[in-house]
């Protein structure tokens, strides 16, 4: 694959799709991977009687309703499968990501506490931001627009692009230590 | 570059550095328009990708041999990594779980990769100190490498009996439920530390506040800068970018990743060097006219 990449040719490309299909292939028998864990550990607890027991039976019966009904009619929209992705899954996802807004709000009030220098800049900073992304903040000092736009293309940017930067390489590295065979760590060796 | 210079170089090298000049010079664009009526040849559009790869495999061989040989490198303190001991103390002490999430992605992406290396050293101590261990995952792959990760790091420290079906469990194939199975976790087992490695999206923040409450001893690391000041804002200790990539080795204090480190940060000073020349190019308003010129007149 690391071939097909740089080099173009009928039987490069063959050989990089088959690896690729074979990969979704594997990918899919190790969802049965998953199924049988998952199963495995809320039917001990049911039957060992644990106190969250009541939990795994639900998430055992959501189990296999989603999977037999998905199986037996299919995912179109109008079956029962659709119908309890959009009424029951979907909602309990989107709960989930509102929630952020409060964790947002509890990670800020512990960042932004000016201790020290560092963390009074930040604050500084964010504030300035923060109030130049809504339209109070041009009523304050009609400034702070332009400040905020100057903080989040240049600074912030250029701190972001060194990440990346010193990532790509760091993700290069790790990746030959790996196909060397020296980075065995992951396996559980070395 | 030194690296043509080096007097013992190993056939593999000579040949990267062999190709990298003939993929450099118009002979490889004449010969690639001639394969490509063949149905075959380079894809000119990736060749500084294809010369950056040889040149950046060279170097970090070359700096690996160097180790091998013996030579001593500096590693500059990670606290973030030296923290991961302590958080697995502190657990035992405790007597409660450690939390260890190897990132929301599949074995095909390689910070997740990174996390099992990360997850390997952390089984280990745990495994010498018999502290539980808590590995939820997303993927069914991943899980299939944390298993192993895990199971072999306990046969490394002599722990014979099977590993517990909670100890690496499948919790969700979406990430939201997966939040939402940690954060139960979180506040029903207490973990005494959480340690986060590996590629991670909006859930950062939800598993990262979950530990948060529970009270655990909090260690991030990932590749991702969006997540990073999530991670810095809830975690006691986080891994940034190339930190991240850099804690097995780090961990395993092994010479030849050790190298492989210092071969990365030489490269990073190339390019260090290439951003401060393009930086004062672009500010002078020196062109590719005054460069061909400056060469010229050499």
């Amino acid at each position: 694959m690391v071939l097909a990449f740089f080099v173009r040719g009928p039987i490069v490309d063959r050989v990089s799709d088959e690896a690729l299909r074979g990969q979704t292939i594997v990918g899919g028998i190790a969802l049965l991977l998953g199924v049988f864990s998952i199963s495995q550990v809320h039917w001990r607890r049911i039957a060992s009687g644990h106190a969250d027991r009541g939990y795994s039976a639900i998430l055992l019966v959501c189990l296999v309703a989603m999977a037999g009904f998905g199986t037996v009619q299919g995912v179109e929209a109008g079956g029962v499968f659709d119908w309890l992705f959009e009424r029951l899954q979907a909602p309990m996802m989107a709960t989930m990501f509102s929630m952020l807004a409060f964790f947002i709000a509890s990670a800020a009030y512990r960042a932004f506490r000016a201790r020290t220098i560092t963390s009074a800049i930040l604050l500084l900073t964010a504030v300035i931001v923060m109030l130049g992304r809504i339209p109070m903040g041009q009523y304050v000092y009609d400034g702070l627009p332009a400040w905020t736009n100057w903080i989040m293309t240049v600074p912030s940017v250029a701190v972001q692009r060194g990440i990346i930067i010193g990532a790509a390489l760091g993700a290069a590295s790790i990746s030959l230590r790996v196909l060397l065979g020296i980075e065995r760590s992951y396996l559980g060796r070395g | 570059m030194t690296f043509f210079h080096w007097p013992h170089r190993p056939a593999c090298c000579s040949a990267i550095g062999t190709v990298a000049l003939c993929l450099l010079s118009r002979s490889a664009l004449a010969a690639d328009e001639a394969a490509a009526a063949t149905g075959y040849g380079l894809r000119l559009e990736r060749l500084n990708a294809l010369v950056f790869t040889l040149v950046f495999a060279g170097v970090i061989l070359r700096y690996i041999r160097r180790a091998i040989r013996g030579e001593k490198f500096y590693m500059r303190p990670l606290p973030g990594l030296d923290a991961v001991d302590e958080a697995v103390g502190r657990a035992t002490e405790m007597g409660r779980p450690i939390i260890f999430v190897p990132g929301t992605d599949d074995l095909d992406n390689i910070q997740t990769i990174a996390g099992l290396a990360v997850l390997g050293r952390v089984a280990r101590t745990a495994a010498r100190y018999r502290t539980p261990l808590r590995v939820p995952v997303l993927y069914p792959l991943a899980l299939a490498g944390a298993q192993q990760t895990v199971q072999q790091a306990r046969l490394d420290e002599g722990v014979m009996e099977p590993m517990d079906a909670e100890t690496v469990q499948y919790v969700a194939g979406e990430s939201f439920s997966f939040s939402a199975r940690i954060g139960g976790m979180m506040l029903r087992e207490k973990p005494a530390a959480g340690i986060y490695m590996g590629r991670f999206a909006a859930e950062s923040l939800l598993i990262a506040e979950m530990g948060q409450v529970a009270g655990a001893i909090q260690i991030a690391g990932t590749a991702e800068p969006e997540q990073l000041p999530f991670f810095i804002a809830a975690c006691d200790y986080t891994l940034m970018g190339e930190e991240f990539y850099a804690a097995s080795a780090y961990l395993a204090n092994e010479p030849r990743m050790l190298g492989a480190l210092s071969g990365q940060d030489v490269l990073k000073l190339v390019i260090v060097a290439v951003v401060v020349a393009g930086a004062v190019s672009v500010s002078f308003g020196w062109g590719a006219d005054f460069w061909q010129a400056l060469l010229a007149a050499k």
